[in-house]
Order: structure tokens, then C-alpha cells, then sequence
């Protein structure tokens, strides 16, 4: 242990603690600005680039960040003299003399962190003004990037970088005109990227944010014309909460349900139930390639992938071009609900699917480039017209002065309302393959499963790996999220040196309870892990949680699609992969 | 009879000056005449005294010809070769005597230096290995790999006291122990050659005259920390040096000095070259570092100091070319000689690449501790044109400008930064009277601030704001207020940067704002720029008593702002004049009047 006084408090730190850390230990607040910890996830961005979090350590020359300096015996730290308040001061005047002050309309404010520091910082006047960088604006059909309010903190390129392992986004250019921006600052529509949103969802500023939609919805709403259908994933009900005042994994399904009715949409359907419909498909996929695997078909490869991550198809389209015939052809859920909801639904309503305008409330911005891909589109029409982030809904329901917290619980409508506890788990990592091994196990086995929960596939890890028996059958199944942690499952597929008979992969850490779209974290990974809680306390409270006894699922079949991985099935609910190398 | 050698400097400079050329002429008058056997021309390193380039010395009798153009070189064979007279006219002129000087040795630009890290340069053929062989080379290896344990090395190197000369001046015995030290079953000998400073070429002189000096020494440097992978970290914009370099790289692996089993001790060390794009923040160790890793150029906090986790994760020794050319004599003549040169906490001497205002422009190696006006009136031969000393830039863009009352410091890291400055790599650029310091400042700072990384807030936004407020000033907009800001800030800078490039990057502002603050007073209240230099702050009139009517200045007028007939006064139309300065130089009548 390693004693030293930080403003004269003493403290006693195991050795490798930074200042910083040590700081909170003793009741100490240092405020920061570049640096982002995601405990218990190894994910941690200190470039020592922001310079807010300087102190004065005793017997050194200058200022040290507290983020990057580990503590030594003895040191004697003032975190708040005049000299670190200037200074610090001072940066933060610097940063925002380049930043611009466009607070009023800027997407990020209130849930800003520079203009949180100002505020803390007591910053009332700038006295060292001067030319503002000027960059061209990036949209993309997902992401939006103003690199005129990057400041340079190096979060969203850790996270597309050191976690995700795309590498689009990099600083480019020197000095004063350094920025981060994809090489040779292309457009991001023309990059590698995936959409996942993870940039967006540890940027401090306005510099990278979602395309907003809401106003869309608000039109689509207003034209009498139109039939206007709502789906709502697994994940927006464990966050939506937060942007409400609620508790960190609270759920607020009903309420949420109610809002949605209360906004004018003319069916409320939950994306739960087209997760148990993806499982009937994936799951039957599985099944069928793992037997004819076991029956020594040389063409049938495995492990099967999964599929419902729009940013890992993506990635993998770019990066594993040569293992597009691995991942399960099933469609997402968010698309195989939008082309349930604009045929199956569409002929029970009696509804041209040009009049019905399909809408999904995502905790992922990736979904709103999915959306837009061309094999989703019947003669000109998307199966899913709109797509909001859980964000974007909370916006839209303070826009439209409802109250969440005061609205009754309210059920879902019917016919492509009803889930399992199957369907809710798709929200969190490991979740997917949970779901489809509680209906793989009994339709392969015949039999009943002696247990639903299954607590080797759970957890937080990047990786993990668990062998679940199918009654004698033993299924190895490896789990990852984050797509640096799916990178090295795929080149172990390539080097043929996987033993997975089924992967579940996901793009943002944690699952979608972690996607961009979510209500930002800023940098607090309990919210996380309170999510994930949630959903399998959801998971616990349904009656049904197996996907194939979805009444309405089984409807589904009978009276549309036949079964799984029918003509129809294929047609409606399955999809093909791109090589996208050349891009 | 002894073989008589012709030296021609093959230093940037004297090559700027077709010094290849006179090489050719020297070696087909020589051809022509039959002397081959007799007579050998010999491209060597660069001799130091760029300013009366191009240089060539003759051996055996050392006679040092300066400004030889290639025509001359048919009269230098015909008399001094084959007559054996002197050719007189090319002799070097004492400025003060007025008198012919024939040897080197007698020139007061040669007398106070003190080469321990050019002692090669200029003097061998920095493509032949024999040559370098012949004068001690690689015995310092042998003897280390034969005589002395890894730890008895480090003991000398830190007794001699060396300090790093890339400019932090951290003991260098002390690096090499910390990486040793450091356990890893791989570790990295790195030698930085990525000199960036404006008007440096201390470590490119060294690299192009010398380089088995630097390879010798890496060597040694593997041997202590127990590396046996050496990097050279040079930037490509050093064509002749990475040619020099690899040719001695593939003579010392021909020669068994690198590769497997060093003179049969078992000892393996192999060097690589690796290529900087120019970035001057590359001189930076971590950023180098990342950079050879490929990723972006940008530096990282310390600790992890890279002795510890460097290149690839691994111990690395970062050295500077200069650092490294130290070695092999101190190994050779032991860490007491060494340490008995230069002041107490500054051993050694330190190349210095002497520029600006200066009339013997040149590459010098003085002991530590020597003055300034040692090196800028004795060496250098005083300020240009007769005109008045104001200051010497020191360190760099990023060290400071120092004023008269600093000309009898000695110089060593230490007092260098007392005074405000750096001892840098050794850029010192000299200015006069007619240079404005404010101006300076500005320079110094635009060079920063395209330099800077871009990663830290401090040095990526502060500096600019800086800049932007000395342009104000030469603008003759600043204010009083101005002043004060632009010192807090470079203090903020300075404190809260994160690499040596924030953190010295104000220097030029403050020393200058501390020993020209009238100058910048005169900027502000006044708006007038006493060097006569700022655009905005100055008038050409004509003195209507002097103009003859010659329309000399009405002709070479770029943009028709004079007017004027012939035989009458001319006359400035001050809305149209562009200040380029043309008129002033042109008329013959001193006519001319800024102000």
C-alpha cells in the first residue's frame, strides 16, 4: 500500500492507482473531461489529452494529470490551489475558444459534458478568443459528425479502435487543425464503419449524435392516411426510465406502452415478439445445420452466427468477407417484424403497405442504417419507415408533454404484442442464444427443459464460452460483445481453429442495454449491469419464456408462413450478406 | 613518398555549393595528369565552416582551401599538387590580421572547438570502414565485448557524466542502467535521428561524416541493456544520410561488427533504419516510439517511461545521434578525461549548428561552459555586416531568445534554462539590430504550432491563441492587456502541456516578452516597430531632399504606388503601397525613408 495526502487527507492506495483514483478514495472529486472508465468492462480512455484534471503534486515542475499519474509513496497533491485552478481554468476557456457556442440548438445540450465542466468550472467569460475550427458537417444515414465541437478527448476513437477494432475514426491533421475523422476525412457512409454508435455513446459533446427522427414520426402521425405501427425493442424499456428520473434498471414497459398510444400511433407492437419469431427461424436453422453437421455434411460449416446485430453484419460484410455463409440468414428481428407488419399484418388490416408506416424505437443507431439497406425495401417500400433511439422517444414524448411517470401500465396490442421472457433477453449479451437454446434444446431432445435459466451464459465478460449438454449432446457455444472481442472469434473460425458450434455476437458491450442509442452513460457502467438485471428480472416475471410457445407466434405459422424456414419464411424473414471489402 | 589526399567537404551545405562537382573536376584533372597513383580525392563529412563553403583540405601538408568553386580545381592541382605552391587566393582571409591563413588549425573558427562527437567529420571518408577503423573505430566495442561487463560500461558511461544532447539532458549512464534493469527477454536500442529543428544539422553532419561512430555505439548501448535489435529513427528528408548509413550498416555486418557473434563473443546486435515523415513532435521519444510502432505521431504520458515500456511494449533505450557519437571515445579514453571537459553538472562538449545573423555560419563543437560570446565573437566572428548583437536563439523554435546581458553565460543545460532558454539539440540562431523581436516570437511560434501534435488542449489550442495575439500585436492592434495574457497563458501552456513541445513551446514569448518587453510596449502604445520590420507598423516615404528623380524606385514598383517625373521628387502614394520594400533597396540615393 502506498501512503500520500491528497489536499491534507492521507490515504493508503494499493500500488498502479492514478491520483485520480486515489482522489475519489478520499472523498475527492476531480473534475475530468477526456477521461472515461467503463469498471468491470476494461474499457478506459485516459490519453491525458483534456489537461482538466491536473493537480499539483509536491516537488514536480509542472502540473501532472491525476487520470495518468500512478501515486508514489509520500506525494503530497493539491488538487485545488490557485495555481491548478488557473490552470485548469484556463484549458477549459482554451477548449471551449474553439468550441462553438451553439448550447441553444445543439443536440447534446443538457446532457452535455463540456457543458456540464463549464458550469462546474464557473467559466463566465472567455478572454482568450480566436478562430474556431471549421469542418464540413458528415451526415450519415445513422450518425451525424459535427467535428467542429470535437474536443479532442479520443473517446469515440478508443471505442472504435481499441474496442471495436473498426479503426474509422482516427486523428487526422496537426496542431490546432488535428480532429478525429475517418482517413483522408471521408464521409462515414463511405467508411468501414459499422453504425454502432458507440462513438456517439461516449462523445461528451455534440460532435457525434444520431439523425433525429422524431419530427417523422410526428408527420407520420398527423396524416390521417396513414396506419401508423410502432415496435419496441428489448432494451428501450430497461433505459427508457433514466431519461425520466427513474432508477438506473428500472423497467417502464406499461408506462411506455401508454405513451406510445397516448402519441397518436395506431398499434403499439413489441419487437419481443418478432425476437421469439427470429428464434423460431435461427433456432431451426441451427438445428438444421448442426445435424446434417453431426451427419458428417461436408458442406454444411459451423459455428452459426447470429445475425440480429445490424453493426456486427456490417462489420463482418467489410472485415470477414470470405465468412458472409457463416452467419445465420435470418433477419433481425426489428426487419422481420417490419415485414410481418407490412404483409401479415398489413392483409388482416386490410392495409396497402404504402399506407402503413412502420416505426421502431431501438436503443441502436445502427438499426437506422439497416432500415435503409436495399434488400429491406418491397418495390420501393421499406418494411421499416422510421427508427428512433430510446433517446429520440423520450424526446418525443417530452415534446409531446406526456408524462411518463404518471401514466397507467398499459399492454401491448394484439396480434404482434405478445413475447416471452425468450424474446426480452435479446436486449443483453448472451441473451440471444439463451433464448435459442431454450426452444433448440426441447426440439431437438423432444423434451421438456429441466431448467430455463441458463447462468453460464450470462454475464458481462467479452468473451465467454459455455458447453451446454442437449441431452448428451453436448453444444459448445461461445458468446462476445464488442466487436474487438468478435474479431478474434472470427479469425479462430478463419484459421479453422474454432470449436463453437454456435456464437452469439453483439456489437456494443453489454448488448443493446449498451447500445448508441441508449440513454448515455457517461462513462458509468453500473447503469450497465442494472439494465441487464432488469431484462432477466422481466425474463423471470412472464409466464411464457420459451419463443415456441408464443401463442401468437404459432399463429403466426398456421395461418401465414407454414414453419420455420419455409418458402414464405425465407422470403419474409431471412436475408443474404454482402462482401464489402471493396467499398 | 607519402599518398597526398585531396578532402572535399560532402557536408549539405558545400554540396549546395556544387562541392560533387569540384570532386568530379578534382578527379579528372587528376585522371588527365597521371597522378592517380599519387593523389587521392576523398569525400568526407561535413568540416563545420558551412559559410565559406565550398571546403577542401589537402593532405599531408593540411593546407584548407575555402569558397573553391569547381573551376578551381585544374589551378589547385597544377600549382599546389604538382608545383607544390599554394594557391593564395583561396587561402582564408584573418578578418582581423587581413592576413592569408593556411591551416584549419590557425583559424580562430576552428581554434576554441573542441570535436569529441565531429572528430571524424571531415576527416575520414564516411564510406570506407577502413578509414573510420583507422582512427580508433570499433576498438571501443572490443573492448567492452572483451574487457568489460555490461555493468563496468554503464559505470563509465555514467561516471563520464554524459547527458542526453537531444535536449532534455537526462545522464544517459543512468537511462542505460534503468533499462537494464528492466527485465524483457526482448529490448530495443533506438537512436534517434529525427533532428527537426529549423536550421539544425548537427545529427545529420554526424550521420553523413560519421556514421560507424553511431553504429559503434549502439552497439555498445545493446550490449549494456541487453538488446540485440537497434532502430534508427531518421527522417527521409536525410537522403545522403540514410544512403551513408546504410552503406556503413552493410560494411559493419560485412565486417562481423553487427550481426551474429560479434567479434566472436557471442554478442548479437542488428540495426535497422527507420523512416520519419518530418514531424517535428517525432523527436519526442514516446511519439517517436509510436511512430516506428506506426501508429500517429503523438506522444504519451510518462511514466511508463520507455526505458521500462517502449517499442512494442518492450525496454527501449532512446538515444540522440549526438549521445551516441559521445560513446566510443569515452570508452577509449575513460570516463575521467571526459568528465574533466565542461562545467560541473555539464560534461563534455555539445555541437552547436550556428546560424542567422552570424558571419561564420557553421556547424562548431565547443566544451560545455563556454560562453556565448566565446562562440558568437570568437568562433563565429561576430554579427553580420558590422551590425549590433541583439539576441541568440537558443534550443530550438521552442527554446528561448536571450539578450546581451546573457553573452557571458556559460553555457550549459542548466544555465540555459535558468536564463529563460534550452540547450535544445544545439540550434543557436543569431539576430541583430534589424530584427524585431516580437516578429521573432511569432515565427518561433508558428513553427510550434504547425509542429504541435494536436493531442493536448494547452499546446493544440493555446498556442494558436498565442499566435494569434502576437499577430495582433505586429498588427498593431494589441493592447496592454495583451501583454499580460499572453504571459499567463504561456505559463498555463508551459505547466499543463503534455510533452516537452507544449511544455517549451511559450519560451520565444516569454524570454522575449522578459528581455524585449519595450520592444513589445513599442508595438502596442506607440505602434511603431523599432526593427523597422512589422508591415502594418512601418512608412516608405521619400526624402524629398535626397530623391534626384531617377525613377529607379517609380520602375520597380510592383504595384504602381509611386509617382514621379523624371529629374523631379518622387512620391509614395501610401493607400497603394504593398511595403515590400523594394524601393528602399533599389534607390541609389538612400532616398528612402521608413518609418
Amino acid at each position: 500500500m502506498i501512503k500520500i495526502t491528497i489536499d491534507q487527507k492521507t490515504v493508503s492506495v494499493p500500488r498502479g492507482t492514478t491520483i485520480l483514483e486515489a482522489a475519489e478514495k478520499a472523498g475527492i472529486d476531480i473534475p475530468t473531461l477526456c477521461h472515461m472508465k467503463l469498471h468491470d468492462m476494461n474499457i478506459e480512455n485516459k490519453p491525458g489529452g483534456c489537461r482538466i484534471c491536473v493537480v499539483e503534486v509536491n516537488g514536480r515542475r509542472n502540473l501532472t494529470p491525476s487520470c495518468c499519474t500512478e501515486v508514489e509513496e509520500g506525494m503530497m497533491i493539491n488538487t485545488h490551489s490557485m495555481r491548478v485552478i488557473n490552470a485548469r481554468r484556463t484549458v477549459l476557456e482554451l477548449i471551449l475558444s474553439d468550441h462553438p457556442a451553439e448550447c441553444l440548438t445543439c443536440a447534446k445540450s443538457g446532457d452535455c459534458e463540456l457543458q456540464r465542466m463549464a458550469h462546474r468550472l464557473g467559466i463566465r467569460e472567455i478572454h482568450c478568443k480566436g478562430e474556431q475550427s471549421a469542418y464540413r458537417i458528415d451526415n450519415s444515414p445513422a450518425i451525424i459528425r459535427d467535428p467542429d465541437k470535437c474536443i479532442m478527448c479520443r473517446r469515440c476513437e478508443m471505442m472504435c479502435n481499441e474496442v471495436q477494432t473498426v479503426g474509422v475514426l482516427s486523428a487526422v491533421h496537426r496542431g490546432f487543425n488535428s480532429v478525429v475523422s475517418p482517413a483522408f476525412e471521408k464521409d462515414l457512409m463511405h467508411s468501414e464503419c459499422t453504425f454502432c454508435g458507440q462513438c456517439l455513446a461516449v462523445c461528451p459533446t455534440g460532435a457525434l449524435t444520431e439523425v433525429d427522427e422524431t419530427t417523422s414520426v410526428v408527420r407520420a402521425i398527423s396524416d390521417r392516411e396513414k396506419v401508423v405501427v410502432v415496435q419496441t425493442a428489448p432494451a428501450v424499456r430497461a433505459a427508457l426510465g433514466e431519461e425520466f428520473g427513474y432508477q438506473a434498471g428500472t423497467v417502464v414497459t406499461g408506462k411506455m406502452v401508454a405513451a406510445l398510444r397516448r402519441l397518436g400511433f395506431n398499434y403499439v407492437f413489441d419487437t419481443d415478439f418478432a425476437a421469439d419469431l427470429t428464434i423460431m427461424e435461427e433456432g431451426t436453422e441451427l438445428l438444421q445445420r448442426l445435424n446434417a453437421f453431426l451427419k458428417g455434411d461436408k458442406s454444411v460449416k459451423l459455428p452459426i452466427l447470429t445475425s440480429c446485430c445490424p453493426a456486427w453484419v456490417k462489420f463482418f460484410e467489410h472485415q470477414f468477407p470470405e465468412l458472409i455463409d457463416i452467419p445465420s440468414t435470418a433477419r433481425s428481428p426489428q426487419q422481420m417484424f417490419g415485414s410481418i407488419a407490412k404483409t401479415y399484418l398489413a392483409e388482416k388490416l386490410g392495409v396497402d403497405r404504402k399506407n402503413m408506416i412502420v416505426v421502431s424505437i431501438m436503443p441502436c443507431v445502427a438499426k437506422k442504417y439497416e432500415r435503409g439497406r436495399d434488400e429491406f425495401y418491397v418495390d420501393g417500400n421499406p418494411d421499416v419507415d422510421i427508427v428512433l433511439t430510446t433517446r429520440e422517444l423520450a424526446h418525443l414524448i417530452k415534446l409531446c408533454n406526456i408524462d411518463l411517470t404518471t401514466l397507467p401500465e398499459e399492454d401491448f396490442d394484439e396480434p404482434l404484442g405478445q413475447s416471452t421472457g425468450a424474446g426480452v433477453l435479446f436486449g443483453t449479451t448472451g441473451g440471444v442464444i439463451e433464448a435459442a437454446v431454450r426452444t433448440a434444446y426441447e426440439i431437438q431432445t423432444g423434451k421438456a427443459l429441466p431448467r430455463i435459466n441458463f447462468e453460464e451464459l450470462r454475464g458481462m465478460e467479452g468473451f465467454r464460452k459455455a458447453i451446454v449438454d442437449f441431452d448428451g449432446l453436448e453444444l459448445n457455444i461461445g458468446i462476445a460483445h464488442g466487436l474487438g472481442n468478435a474479431r478474434k472469434l472470427l479469425e479462430d473460425i478463419e484459421q479453422g481453429k474454432s470449436h463453437f458450434h454456435a456464437i452469439e455476437i453483439m456489437s456494443c458491450p453489454g448488448g443493446c442495454i449498451g447500445g448508441g442509442g441508449q440513454p448515455y452513460h457517461h462513462g458509468n457502467a453500473d447503469i450497465l449491469m442494472k439494465r441487464q438485471h432488469a431484462l432477466y428480472t422481466e425474463d423471470e416475471l412472464k409466464v411464457i419464456r420459451k419463443s415456441h410457445e408464443n401463442p401468437d407466434i404459432l399463429k403466426l405459422y398456421a395461418e401465414f408462413l407454414g414453419k420455420p424456414l419455409s418458402e414464405k419464411s425465407h422470403k419474409l424473414l431471412h436475408t443474404n450478406y454482402f462482401n464489402r471489402k471493396a467499398e | 613518398m607519402t599518398k597526398t589526399h585531396i578532402f572535399v567537404c560532402g557536408g549539405i551545405g558545400c554540396r549546395a555549393m556544387e562541392s560533387e562537382q569540384l570532386r568530379k573536376n578534382f578527379q579528372r584533372e587528376i585522371l588527365v595528369r597521371g597522378l592517380s597513383d599519387e593523389v587521392q580525392v576523398v569525400t568526407t563529412g561535413c568540416f563545420g565552416f558551412c559559410e565559406k563553403g565550398p571546403l577542401v583540405k589537402i593532405l599531408p601538408d593540411q593546407t584548407f582551401y575555402v569558397q573553391v568553386s569547381p573551376d578551381d580545381a585544374a589551378e589547385i592541382v597544377s600549382e599546389h599538387i604538382i608545383h607544390q605552391r599554394k594557391v593564395e587566393r583561396l587561402l582564408y582571409i584573418d578578418p582581423e590580421t587581413r592576413k592569408r591563413v593556411t591551416e584549419s588549425k590557425d583559424m580562430d573558427f576552428y581554434k576554441r572547438q573542441f570535436r569529441i562527437a565531429l572528430r571524424n567529420c571531415g576527416v575520414i571518408d564516411p564510406d570506407n570502414i577502413e578509414e573510420y577503423i583507422a582512427r580508433d573505430g570499433y576498438s571501443a566495442i572490443a573492448k567492452c565485448l572483451t574487457e568489460y561487463t555490461p555493468e563496468k560500461v554503464i559505470d563509465i558511461v555514467k561516471k563520464s557524466g554524459l547527458r542526453g544532447r537531444g535536449g532534455g539532458g537526462f545522464p544517459t549512464g543512468l537511462k542505460w542502467e534503468i533499462t537494464r534493469k528492466s527485465e524483457n527477454s526482448q529490448k530495443y536500442v533506438v537512436c534517434n535521428a529525427d533532428e527537426g529543428d529549423p536550421g539544425a544539422f548537427m545529427d545529420r553532419s554526424i550521420l553523413e561524416g560519421d556514421p560507424h561512430s553511431v553504429i559503434e555505439a549502439m552497439a555498445i548501448c545493446g550490449y549494456c541493456i541487453g538488446a540485440d535489435k537497434g532502430l534508427i529513427y531518421i527522417r527521409a528528408e536525410y537522403p545522403l544520410a540514410i544512403k551513408r548509413l546504410k552503406r556503413a550498416l552493410q560494411q559493419a555486418v560485412d565486417t562481423g561488427l553487427l550481426g551474429r557473434d560479434i567479434l566472436g563473443t557471442g554478442f548479437n546486435f542488428e540495426i535497422e533504419i527507420r523512416y520519419g515523415a518530418g514531424a517535428f513532435v517525432c523527436g519526442e521519444e514516446t511519439a517517436l516510439i509510436h511512430s516506428m510502432e506506426g501508429c500517429r505521431g503523438e506522444p504519451t504520458f510518462k511514466p511508463p517511461f520507455p526505458s521500462v515500456e517502449g517499442y512494442m511494449g518492450k525496454p527501449t533505450n532512446v538515444n540522440n545521434v549526438e549521445t551516441f557519437a559521445n560513446i566510443p571515445v569515452i570508452i577509449n579514453k575513460g570516463a575521467e578525461w571526459f568528465s574533466a571537459i565542461g562545467t560541473e553538472k555539464s560534461k563534455g562538449t555539445k555541437v552547436f549548428a550556428l546560424a542567422g545573423k552570424i558571419n561564420n555560419v557553421g556547424l562548431i563543437e565547443v566544451p560545455m561552459g563556454t560562453t556565448l560570446r566565446e562562440i558568437i565573437y570568437d568562433i563565429g566572428g561576430g554579427i553580420k555586416d558590422g551590425k549590433k548583437f541583439k539576441a541568440v536563439q537558443t534550443g530550438g523554435p521552442s527554446g528561448g531568445c536571450l539578450s546581451e546581458k546573457y553573452l557571458d553565460t556559460p553555457i550549459d543545460y542548466d544555465n540555459l534554462i535558468e536564463a529563460g532558454s534550452m540547450m535544445g539539440s544545439g540550434g543557436m540562431i543569431v539576430l541583430d539590430e534589424n530584427d524585431c523581436m516580437v516578429s521573432i516570437a511569432k515565427f518561433y511560434l508558428g513553427f510550434t504550432l504547425d509542429e504541435s501534435c494536436g493531442k493536448c488542449a494547452p499546446c493544440r489550442i493555446g498556442n494558436k491563441r498565442l499566435y494569434e495575439k502576437l499577430d495582433k500585436i505586429t498588427s498593431g492592434e494589441g493592447t496592454m492587456e495583451d501583454l499580460v495574457r499572453l504571459k499567463s497563458l504561456s505559463l498555463v501552456i508551459k505547466d499543463t502541456s503534455l510533452c516537452g513541445l507544449g511544455q517549451s513551446s511559450p519560451n520565444p514569448v516569454l524570454s522575449t516578452l522578459t528581455n524585449f518587453y519595450d520592444e513589445y510596449v513599442a508595438h502596442v502604445k506607440e505602434k511603431k516597430c523599432p526593427s523597422k520590420q512589422c508591415k502594418d507598423l512601418i512608412n516608405f516615404t521619400i526624402i524629398e531632399d535626397k530623391c534626384t528623380g531617377c525613377t529607379l524606385c517609380f520602375r520597380n514598383c510592383p504595384v504602381e504606388a509611386i509617382s514621379g517625373e523624371k529629374s523631379k521628387i518622387h512620391h509614395i502614394h501610401q493607400d497603394k503601397c504593398i511595403k515590400c520594400g523594394l524601393c528602399y533597396s533599389k534607390c541609389k540615393f538612400e532616398a528612402i525613408l521608413i518609418e
